[in-house]
């Protein structure tokens, strides 16, 4: 690990216009899916985003490798400031980091043999020309993510879900990146499938010091594989902890209220466990709630306070970075949270 | 008499490929106010074995179909279309995992919810209209009296399974057979529909069958639970049970599969090598044995039956290996071990070579 961190992103935003009328368009609002994140990502750790759908965080990594512009903000990735680049300065820099996405049947070209697939890396940045050499390449990174290299000439279709997953694993890993976004890589996966993908990004992790942003809706999938987590509510960052810290004590009542809602695989638990349940839906991004956003549905909502005075991130008791005036207290996370530190 | 009792139903689709054995043998009985968890991966014939309770494979050509499913006594499998209509979303309801494709685009929720209520009972359309707002009431619509008037797109994810709720329960069913109600949903609002569906079921007496893929919510919701893979039931037992003291290898490897809130973190995860085997061409002996750690040769011949384990008759696994064995082979498994240790300390291998 080198010191100072790999990515540095502040204050990212990024509004989709909502358009109107057919010749002259006119912006009439616009979703606010991103607005004004910050956080640094460090070299060979593990960041975990968390969040309901909506929250923005696929699209703060399509931010993060720039396959969205941001609306502002800066993004810089070893001392440059991608965020505005243009396609030249970006392509190197696109070498350096690579996504895997959720839907291993739609994010792999169905006409393209496997081998052209994770070969496409090399073609599109020019390296290694020479035809069975590339080959070779193509095959050990088959065999490094665990499939079978003499299935190089087969279809995507021929394969399962599972090592579907593999094959978009094997064509991030190709350019041997320094930073891997992976997007939901297991949500689209059966259960006794999910362990081999988590265990192979792992591994490679280890083997390749890769750093990684793990994006996912499951909880205790993210607690599985992530160092540092930021949970994320309506396109803000509520929440920034160690895992441990975030597990053992969350303190933003909305982080508590994912930790509390999730069900847990223990029929004894679940009978202790007060299980808190958030009133009412997710507000719309495209008019989202004063001050603090969660104030619409947060057990602890304090009128006249937390609808007016946006709270700020900053260090609450346990280390964690919570935007909160009022934070869960030990007793109220021990009652309601079961990975609780009792 | 239990409500609902499945005996050795099996379910067969006749295909160019060939046969595909989707559901193969399946037995269970559901007591009325009891939920019962169906837990299995994709292909495992879970969403299958209760298509067909709720009489709906029928009308597929290519299945066959045969065994019985006796409801309050009465053969479902032999009722003919007519009666199926009668005991369907009325006796019988069902809520399946997608809420937007399980309500017309076209219609306002309440003209659904008032046909649904009209086809089973003789009421005016105002009656209809009334229970429709109290039901939407009582699954936590708020202003239900105004959201009738809209169309499904208007609500989001959560409200639209909540409508999904109110309609399949709306003729107060006997049974509710919930198909991945929550896997579509974010976690706050699966929290939100897993109470609901608990509150219904002990204020209104429903049984439930809840199939599902996720361990944590048949904890939380059912009594029982039936593990399926390959079309077939491989373990059953009361949820405490399955959770504690499992004695399937298939089901061990998916409680070590997952990644767990109520465990330290950093435990490796076990995962379960190879895939799901295809249904057209099982494999043979136990269904499992390609991807069963403990497999030994005899089991790549014998299939075996769903058995009561010994001194416990609530508790029934299909496995050749020796309740006793599994019973240690699980423990060793729990105290943190790889499965090739626990087959090593459990004398699986030394009794393999003696044989």
């Amino acid at each position: 690990m080198s010191d100072g961190p790999l990515i540095e992103v502040r204050d990212l935003v990024k509004h989709f216009p909502i358009r109107k009328g057919i010749v002259f368009q006119k912006q009439v609002g616009a979703v606010q899916a991103v607005d004004g994140v910050s956080f640094d990502i460090v070299e060979g750790e593990t960041l975990g985003l968390v969040g309901e759908s909506g929250c923005g965080k696929s699209t703060t990594a399509r931010l993060i490798t720039r396959l969205l512009e941001p609306t502002s903000g800066s993004i810089v990735y070893n001392g440059v400031d991608i965020a505005q680049a243009n396609r030249r300065t970006l392509l190197p820099l696109r070498r350096e980091m690579q996504m895997v996405f959720q839907d291993p049947y739609s994010s792999l070209n169905p006409r393209k043999t496997v081998g052209t697939i994770i070969g496409e890396p090399f073609e599109i940045h020019g390296i290694e020309r020479d035809k069975d050499k590339r080959r070779r390449l193509v095959q050990n990174l088959m065999e490094q993510v665990g499939l079978n290299p003499e299935h190089y000439n087969r279809l995507p279709h021929e394969f399962s879900g599972g090592q579907r997953q593999r094959i978009g694993v094997a064509r991030a890993i190709a350019l041997k990146p320094k930073l891997i976004v992976a997007d939901e890589p297991v949500s689209a996966l059966d259960v006794s499938i999910q362990a081999q993908i988590l265990n192979l990004l792992r591994d490679l992790q280890r083997e390749l010091g890769l750093t990684i942003v793990f994006i996912a809706h499951d909880l205790s999938v993210v607690r599985h594989m992530c160092d540092r987590i930021a949970v994320m509510y309506l396109g803000k960052i509520v929440e920034m902890a160690q895992a441990d810290q975030l597990y053992d004590h969350p303190r933003h009542p909305y982080s508590g209220a994912l930790l509390s809602a999730v069900p847990v695989p223990d029929p004894r638990l679940a009978r202790e466990k007060h299980r808190q349940v958030l009133v009412g839906d997710v507000p719309s991004p495209t008019n989202p709630p004063n001050a603090c956003r969660f104030h619409t549905r947060c057990p602890k909502f304090v009128a006249g306070h937390c609808d007016v005075d946006e709270p700020a991130l900053e260090t609450k008791p346990g280390g964690n970075v919570a935007a909160c005036h009022y934070p869960l207290t030990d007793e109220e996370i021990a009652a309601r949270v079961p990975t609780a530190a009792a | 008499m239990p409500l609902l009792e499945v005996e050795d139903l099996k379910v067969h689709f006749h295909t160019e490929d060939g046969i595909v054995k989707a559901v193969d043998g399946v037995s269970y009985t559901v007591e009325s106010g009891q939920a019962l968890g169906i837990v299995g991966e994709s292909g495992s014939g879970k969403s299958v074995s209760s298509l067909t309770v709720m009489g709906l494979t029928r009308f597929f050509t290519s299945a066959r179909i045969s065994g019985s499913v006796r409801f309050n006594g009465k053969d479902l499998l032999t009722a003919s279309d007519e009666e199926m209509r009668r005991i369907r979303g009325n006796e019988i309801s069902m809520i399946f995992q997608d809420p937007l494709s399980s309500l017309h685009p076209f219609y306002r929720i309440g003209k659904q919810l008032v046909e649904a209520i009209q086809s089973h009972r003789d009421v005016s359309k105002a009656q209809a209209l009334d229970r429709s707002v109290e039901m939407l009431g009582l699954v936590g619509i708020p202003e239900p009296r105004k959201r009738v008037d809209s169309y499904p797109h208007e609500f989001s994810g959560g409200m639209r399974q909540r409508v999904m709720i109110a309609m399949a329960l709306a003729n107060d069913p006997k049974l509710l057979i919930a198909d991945e109600p929550t896997t579509a949903l974010d976690v706050t609002v699966q929290a939100q529909i897993l109470d609901l569906i608990q509150r219904l079921q002990s204020e209104l007496d429903t049984a439930i069958v809840m199939i599902t893929h996720d361990l944590g919510v048949v904890a939380e919701v059912t009594d029982e639970i039936a593990v399926m893979y390959a079309g077939e039931i491989v373990e059953k037992a009361p949820k405490d049970t399955i959770f504690a003291s499992p004695e399937h290898p298939y089901t061990w490897g998916l409680l070590r599969s997952i990644p767990r809130l109520d465990l330290p973190r950093g435990e490796e995860l076990v995962p379960i090598s190879g895939r799901p085997p295809s249904l057209i061409t099982l494999p043979g002996g136990c269904y499992f044995h390609p991807r069963c750690p403990y497999v030994r040769e005899r089991h790549r011949e014998v299939h075996p039956d769903l058995d009561a384990v010994p001194g416990d008759s609530d508790h029934s696994v299909r496995c050749l290996l020796a309740s006793d064995t599994r019973k240690r082979l699980w423990r060793e498994l729990q105290d943190g071990k790889d499965p090739a240790e626990a087959r090593a300390t459990a004398g699986l291998d030394a009794e393999e070579v003696a044989s």
